[in-house]
């Protein structure tokens, strides 16, 4: 009886679009942990030969990845809208949790 | 120069401003319009609720003093939220589902319901979030003490300390006034999110302008702000590295923790779409409230005196510009940033002490817990009233305490640290089933304990709770015990070492304490439904039912609910249970809705105890237990379309239970008709024969002796005419072969017509009559309305056996239906023979013989036949029969 | 002072008609209409016999039947048993709990009067 509850292996190919964009929105905090722990790496100013970062540099950087995070979320939000209208159920998305 | 008495009559007029945006948004709620209420908007605008007046003046300030560090408090929430899949979504969803009204209640509620869970982060977060509102405070005291002495070198325009406190006390009364008004069922309040999404539009507006102001009116252009900003001190790259990562992780883990922020991210909002589009909305708003933060930190620097306090360059540097305008804006906004978070923080707050402190209590002192009388809506405001004064009183203390001087960032970071402390036992309640309420305890304390050695006590400062000598070599000497060097480990900064060893700690006593530790079934219940929220988002725990008495439930919940709103819930559950009536079947499923709909008033772990109370014995049936522990079991028994289905089986069956049982006493009472017709007739052919045998075989009879003789044989023969008469009019009834005379006529008149021919006789039966204001035209059969009225009304006389027996009769218009209540001071018929009262010789004493029992079947069919109903509802101390008659039968008349 | 016979009956106007019949026959007829004091009645009184109803406000006449048997100084009292109901099973139970006779109503007064003095006097 369960056995036939199971999902197909293959999903069609809108089904399959709209996991991948899942897993991308997923992702996305992990790259922003990433890319903000950069400046941990840089070199300060009490340390060292090399010239430490300009502030100005450091602002950009920080918010530059800032408004990268934030186009990306959103841009994937409304493709992932787009592809799941039409397919209200993207509940197999939701029960496919880690 | 802007005048503090201009300050503060515009501060008035602004809380005037959100009582009545408030106050609008209640009202359209109120009246089912508040759909705008409920938008993505309003919920990622509410969120900003994070931005505080810390945020306000304290992230220039910190800014000023540390450049880039401060962006990280705002990058730990951009994280969590552009991650909202991983633990926003689940919180939202089993905040739903489980109807949590704070993190108490949600930690209390995963690990089995513990009151002592929920009492224990009750008072964490009390005593973490004090040092936040001392915060608030202080910043606007501070703020407002720039206007009543621009110089800010000395205190001596106002005393700071009493300003402190009338702006404590104005905050108390207004959160008093805004948040606890009504006690709202599911704990949202419409119109404190409206108000705090205009604050939030108003803070974000007020510090925008000032960075406008500053680099394109001061600085003139970006390029040259930048090229300012590399010139200043702050100029060049330097920070502490490991502030960097754990303060990111720290705000973040502080965003899902704070109460404040729970209320409004679970708590006030269950959609969650609204959360998709927060999620990249709200870190745009983090992202311009710290836009400008670095500029104006830099232009104060360089424009005011050394030594000016840099928390508040975003209200000095327009001042010293001479833009009062631009500056009394700035000062509202960070009013805004103050008001709104003592506000929201203090209603969850209250949520918290009065449903898992006060109210347990409460009701515990109350002697018989759940069964007491009286509404408790009125206590349970007013505690919440009392919690919200003490904790603005506590924030108060602490910042009379630690002298109102520290830098805003530091204080901050210390509430952040405390509440922090929640996130090891609250995410892995949600993500690891494993955890258990030992564990959860453990690694609560463990951490708080850790916190308040190494954070909050040192943050009063040396020598006022922990002398120098505690510093410097550990308490009792005892080095590796120094609270800003703990085993020993020197060199990191306070606040890493405090962030470190009190979360590191906390995990592992939570982890260590969950593995040595065996759950409760509840707690493995619970936590199989957290963890799993969105496999089932069905419920677990099953109430044996059977003992609990739907009707000390119903007082129960009316009492906690409200009276109107415990019977719709009621009456509804009752309709889906297919139950005939205002009671439904105390089943599991409806126990639970129940205790759910009481856990969003009382808390969850006071809802479990007053339910359990009722139904009595243990919460968990032995197939829950099987459940549990076969896990397969489990997942098959929650898969959605088998739970569809189960449950409309199992309301089928319910409906074939009623209808077999019925059938039962059916075919008993079929039974005894033969029996009942038998007697009915040969009791009275029995006197009859009896006495003309007499009348024939006698010869010496007196003529008194005759014709007492005959008048006995003729009563008796009319008794039999009229049992005949009975029957046969039940049978035409029965099948529909009757006539319908249908005339108008006043109600009135056709009861009137009903008193007087039963009353005849001159019964001792008294008879009260009420009537509507307007007499109500009927076009009916109105003989055989009458015959009803006349049934009704001679039963009273047969069976009401009231000292003194009376009969009200009221005439009523009912939802569309004209509505007689014929209600005596009779003993109530007893339930069991309640559902049987309409059948055919259904006599309630069975040896009563006046009657043959007919009466009552006559009156339903009648009533069936006009299109109406009649039906019994048991009184405290009296019956009551109603006869309905569908109001178009009286339209048509008028 | 003749024999004495208890009538246990509701019904006013058959307690009239009976006791009208017995009177003439020369029997002290004292009625009780209760079935749940019946019982004691009958200790009260000891009738040389028993007329009892089937139906009886308060316990039933087949109850009453089985309550006297089961006590050895009533086994033998002539008990006479009136119904109205008329099922046959009403008259096995009856016998089986030992009634005496057992007669539907509505009876001839000849019937009765038989029945009675059958009962009583063979």
């Amino acid at each position: 009886m369960g056995k036939e509850q199971n999902p197909p292996v293959f999903l069609e190919r809108r089904s399959y679009r709209q996991r991948r964009l899942m897993d991308a929105l997923r992702l996305l905090p992990l790259v922003g942990m990433m890319l903000w722990m950069v400046p941990v790496l840089w070199p300060v100013a009490d340390t060292g030969d090399v010239p430490p970062i300009k502030m100005s540099q450091a602002i950009t950087y920080v918010f530059a990845v800032w408004l990268a995070l934030i186009f990306a979320t959103a841009g994937l939000w409304s493709r992932l809208n787009d592809v799941s209208s039409g397919n209200p159920s993207d509940d197999d998305a939701e029960t496919t949790g880690p | 120069m802007a005048s503090l008495n201009l300050l503060i009559g515009v501060c008035l007029g602004y809380v005037t401003l959100l009582f009545g945006v408030a106050f609008v948004a209640e009202r359209a709620a109120a009246r089912g319009k508040g759909a705008w209420l409920r938008s993505p908007l309003v919920y990622t605008l509410s969120l900003s609720i994070y931005c505080t007046a810390w945020t306000f003046y304290g992230a220039v300030g910190y800014a000023a003093r540390s450049g880039m560090e401060f962006v990280t408090i705002y990058l730990g929430p951009s994280l969590v939220m552009i991650g909202w899949w991983w633990v926003l979504r689940k919180l939202v969803r089993i905040g739903r589902t489980q109807r949590v009204t704070s993190i108490a209640d949600l930690i209390s509620s995963r690990y089995g319901k513990s009151n002592t869970l929920a009492i224990i982060v009750t008072v964490m977060a009390v005593i973490g979030v004090t040092p936040y509102i001392a915060l608030q405070l202080q910043s606007v005291t501070l703020s407002l003490s720039i206007f009543a002495d621009p110089s800010g070198a000395t205190d001596g325009g106002m005393n700071l300390l009493s300003a402190g406190f009338w702006v404590a006390l104005g905050l108390a009364l207004f959160t008093v006034l805004f948040g606890t008004r009504n006690l709202n069922a599911n704990e949202r309040h419409d119109g404190v999110v409206i108000a705090v999404a205009v604050e939030a539009v108003v803070k974000l507006i007020a510090l925008l302008a000032v960075g406008i102001f500053v680099v394109w009116g001061i600085s003139g252009g970006i390029t040259e702000t930048m090229a300012r900003i590399d010139a200043s001190e702050i100029g060049q790259w330097h920070m502490d590295r490991s502030r960097w990562a754990a303060l990111t992780v720290l705000s973040g883990a502080a965003f899902l923790c704070l109460p404040r922020m729970f209320q409004v991210l679970v708590v006030e909002h269950d959609d969650e779409r609204h959360l998709h589009i927060a999620s990249w909305a709200f870190p745009i708003y983090l992202m311009l409230m710290s836009l400008f933060v670095v500029p104006i930190a830099v232009v104060g620097l360089d424009l005011l005196p050394a030594g000016s306090n840099p928390d508040l360059f975003v209200l000095t540097v327009p001042l010293s510009q001479g833009q009062d305008g631009l500056a009394i804006l700035s000062f509202l906004g960070g009013f805004s940033s103050a008001t709104s978070m003592v506000i929201v923080a203090t209603l969850a707050l209250s949520t918290m002490v009065s449903n898992h402190v006060v109210m347990p209590i409460y009701l515990s002192l109350q002697g018989e817990g759940a069964t007491v009388s009286g509404d408790v809506r009125s206590v349970v405001i007013l505690s919440r009233r009392a919690s919200i004064l003490i904790i603005i009183a506590l924030g108060y203390l602490y910042y009379r305490i630690s002298g109102g001087s520290g830098a805003l960032a530091a204080i901050g970071l210390i509430s952040f640290a405390g509440v922090a402390q929640f996130l090891p036992s609250m995410l892995g309640g949600i993500f690891w089933r494993g955890a258990t309420r030992v564990g959860a305890l453990c690694g609560l304390v463990t951490g708080f304990t850790i916190w308040i050695y190494a954070s909050l006590l040192p943050s009063f400062g040396t020598d006022v709770v922990l002398s120098q000598s505690v510093f410097d070599m550990g308490p009792l000497g005892i080095n590796w015990l120094r609270p800003q060097a703990l085993f020993g480990v020197d060199g990191l900064d306070p606040t890493v070492h405090a962030v470190l060893w009190s979360l590191l700690l906390n995990t592992g006593a939570f982890v260590v304490g969950s593995l040595v530790s065996f759950p409760t079934p509840l707690e493995r219940l619970q936590g199989a439904q957290f963890v799993n929220i969105f496999a089932h988002s069905g419920h677990a725990r099953g109430w044996s039912a059977s003992v609990a008495e739907s009707e000390d439930l119903m007082i129960m919940a009316q009492r906690i609910l409200g009276a109107r709103e415990a019977q719709d819930l009621f009456r509804t559950e009752a309709r889906k249970q297919g139950v005939d009536g205002h009671l439904p079947e105390p089943t599991p499923d409806f126990l639970q809705r129940l205790e759910r709909e009481l856990s969003a008033s009382v808390g969850a772990a006071t809802a479990h105890a007053m339910i359990s109370q009722l139904v009595g014995g243990t919460s968990v049936s032995v197939q829950d237990l099987m459940a549990v522990a076969d896990e397969s079991a489990q997942l098959l028994e929650y898969s959605s379309q088998l739970e569809a289905k189960s449950s409309e089986l199992s309301h089928t069956a319910l409906q074939l239970r009623e209808a077999n049982a019925k059938l039962t006493q059916l075919s008993v009472q079929k039974d005894a008709f033969l029996s009942q017709i038998s007697h009915e007739l040969r009791t009275p052919m029995t006197s009859i024969r009896s006495f003309s045998e007499i009348l024939r075989d006698t010869k010496r009879l007196s003529g008194e002796e005759k014709t007492k003789y005959a008048s006995i044989i003729h009563v008796e023969a009319i008794r039999l005419t009229r049992l005949l008469d009975d029957l046969l009019d039940l049978s035409v009834l029965e099948n529909g072969q009757v006539s319908l005379n249908e005339a108008t006529g006043a109600m009135d008149d056709v009861i009137d017509h009903a008193v007087a021919t039963t009353q005849a006789g001159g019964a001792t039966l008294r008879i009260a009559r009420v009537n509507g204001p307007v007499r109500v035209m009927v076009h009916t059969d109105l003989d055989r309305l009458a015959q009803v009225f006349i049934n009704l009304v001679s039963n009273a006389q047969k069976y009401c056996k009231a000292d003194v027996p009376e009969l009200t009769i009221e005439l009523r218009e009912e939802q569309g239906n004209v509505e007689v209540y014929f209600t005596d001071n009779g003993v109530p018929i007893p339930n069991d023979t309640r559902a049987l009262i309409f059948e055919k010789f259904a006599r309630i004493d069975d040896q009563d013989g006046s009657g043959a029992g007919l009466g009552l079947a006559i009156c339903r069919e009648i009533m069936a036949r006009l299109g109406g109903d009649i039906f019994y509802l048991p009184m405290t101390n009296g019956n009551r029969f109603v006869v309905r008659l569908p109001q178009t039968l009286a339209l048509a008349a008028q | 002072m003749g024999k004495r016979v208890l009538l246990v009956e509701d019904e006013p106007n058959i307690i009239e008609a009976i006791t009208f019949l017995l009177s003439r026959e020369g029997w002290h007829v004292d009625t009780h209409s209760d079935g749940a004091t019946a019982v004691d009645k009958v200790r009260d009184l000891a009738p040389d016999l028993l007329m009892l109803d089937h139906m009886l406000p308060g316990k039933s006449g087949l109850d009453i039947l089985t309550e006297l048997r089961s006590d050895s100084d009533y086994a033998a009292l002539p008990i006479l048993m009136l119904t109205a109901r008329g099922q046959m099973r009403d008259r096995a139970q009856a016998e089986e709990a030992g009634v005496s006779r057992f007669m539907t109503k509505p009876f001839s007064n000849t019937e009765v009067l038989n029945a009675v003095r059958d009962l009583t006097y063979t």
